[in-house]
């Protein structure tokens, strides 16, 4: 498996799949949906507007030790485009400015290969010792190299709040989407980081785990879900943690390459879209969140950013950055955000209903 | 009208027949959604029962749904295929048992 930028595949593009989005596979209007924006505008949600901005989310970079089938990133070990320290020195001013911000969210790629990780971490608590910092840890990486060995300890030691993808508790599923012995790396990892407290009740570290439908459906009712997780990894490898948040998985980058390779965009859309729950739009992660891209330049959310839809505000950089105006703007919205709204919703927390 | 019986389609125009009669469709729908909640069972076992049953009574429409339904709530390909063979012998035993009447009759009138 390689990312659709090695493969040198027209879905690298992020136009092309706006095109598809908009305008169907072939991009001659056959297949058509209801605009997303006619949604909102039906429930008084147009234009959609923040509420409060207190996640600060920041991806950095593309590079992975893993290429999954679903990745919305089209990461992989190919992938160079990484943060600087320059651009991360920025967003530590921003956060000395804007103290607003309650949690910082790193993601990637496999954030912990950026070779300023650790030095990030550092520096954004000694901007605000008591910020919530969350790293999405996809597991393995803590397995690849001993270099990442001391990982749990690391995240211990800052009360990193660890957000991992484990997309099934069985090997089958697991592997088919991530790939083969992911399974079983991944639940080796999972016991280091128990082994150091993660998940662990009374511990005080947290130990999250994501779930992404491994085929074209949408997630299952999340208690229930949470339950059958917790009830099998403790059986059956003794791992505890805290909470799984069901994701859905939005149609881009390699998922809508594999919906389209495998004949199942357009009834997956039509599953979006029947499945459009307007409490679930009302409580989308756009409207607390602002997202930050490895070069700097600032989006509504993680998809926005690989689309490459920047902020509708002229705050479109780190460097200019103006909470204001952020605050103020309209969140850009197209027909991936169904993907949001469906069903209990979806977010970088999980279902965003009960 | 159509030429053919069964149209993939018309699963999700199911809601439909509260078009000609309302009051019954939706209690029907309601009851529907009642049964299939967590309760003393599990949506998920609840799930796995109705794939099953959607095999003895071959609904195509239930088949679809319930595939669908029951892989995404977590069942795996071995588990729905173990449920389609205990519909699948529950149905053939149906048949077989018969022969013990099939044998009593023969038994009454045979010399």
């Amino acid at each position: 498996m390689k990312s659709l930028k090695a493969q040198h595949s027209p879905l690298a593009d992020a136009h092309e799949q706006i095109e598809i989005l908009e305008h169907g596979a072939n991009h001659d209007d056959a297949f058509r949906l209801i605009p997303f924006q006619q949604k909102l505008e039906g429930i008084g949600l147009y234009p959609l507007k923040p509420t409060r901005l207190e996640i600060f989310q920041i991806n950095v970079g593309k590079m992975c030790n893993q290429v999954c089938k679903h990745c919305h990133v089209d990461a992989g070990p190919d992938r160079k485009e990484i943060m600087t320290r320059e651009t991360m020195q920025q967003c530590l001013e921003v956060l000395k400015t804007n103290p607003s911000f309650k949690t910082v969210d790193l993601t990637g790629g496999a954030p912990e290969m950026n070779p300023e990780f650790r030095w990030f971490i550092e520096e954004i608590k000694k901007v605000n010792p008591s910020i919530n910092i969350i790293v999405r840890c996809n597991l393995t990486i803590i397995l690849s190299n001993k270099k990442y060995y001391d990982l749990p300890d690391f995240f211990k030691q800052h009360n990193i709040e660890v957000v991992s993808s484990l997309p099934f508790y069985t090997k089958d599923r697991t592997d088919r989407q991530r790939g083969d012995g992911v399974f079983e790396n991944s639940i080796k990892a999972l016991q280091m980081l128990n082994a150091v407290g993660y998940g662990v009740a009374g511990s005080g570290l947290t130990l999250n785990l994501v779930y992404n439908p491994a085929g074209a459906f949408l997630p299952p009712s999340q208690t229930s879900l949470e339950k059958d997780f917790k009830d099998s990894l403790k059986r059956d490898f003794g791992i505890v943690f805290n909470n799984l948040f069901a994701i859905t998985n939005l149609p881009i980058s390699r998922y809508l390459d594999y919906l389209l390779q495998s004949g199942n965009y357009e009834k997956y859309m039509e599953k979006l879209i029947t499945a459009f729950n307007p409490a679930a739009a009302a409580n989308v992660m756009c409207r607390n969140t602002i997202s930050v891209g490895w070069d700097g330049f600032i989006y509504d959310c993680d998809f926005n950013q690989m689309l490459e839809l920047k902020v509708d505000c002229s705050s479109k950089h780190i460097a200019q950055f103006n909470l204001q105006q952020l605050a103020n703007r309209s969140i850009v919205v197209n027909q991936h955000c169904y993907g949001c709204t469906a069903g209990a919703g979806s977010s970088c927390g999980g279902a965003v209903t009960v | 009208m159509s030429n053919h019986y069964y149209n993939a389609e018309d699963l999700n125009k199911f809601g439909d027949v509260g078009k000609y009669q309302k009051e019954l469709a939706d209690k029907f729908f309601g009851w529907y959604g009642e049964v299939f909640k967590d309760s003393a069972l599990s949506a998920k076992e609840k799930s796995l029962i109705a794939l099953a049953v959607a095999h003895a009574v071959q609904c195509p429409y239930c088949i679809d749904a319930y595939s669908s339904d029951a892989f995404e709530k977590g069942w795996s390909e071995s588990q729905l295929m173990e449920a389609v063979h205990v519909a699948a012998a529950i149905k053939g035993g149906a048949a077989l048992v018969h022969g013990v009447q099939m044998m009593n009759k023969v038994k009454e009138i045979a010399m």
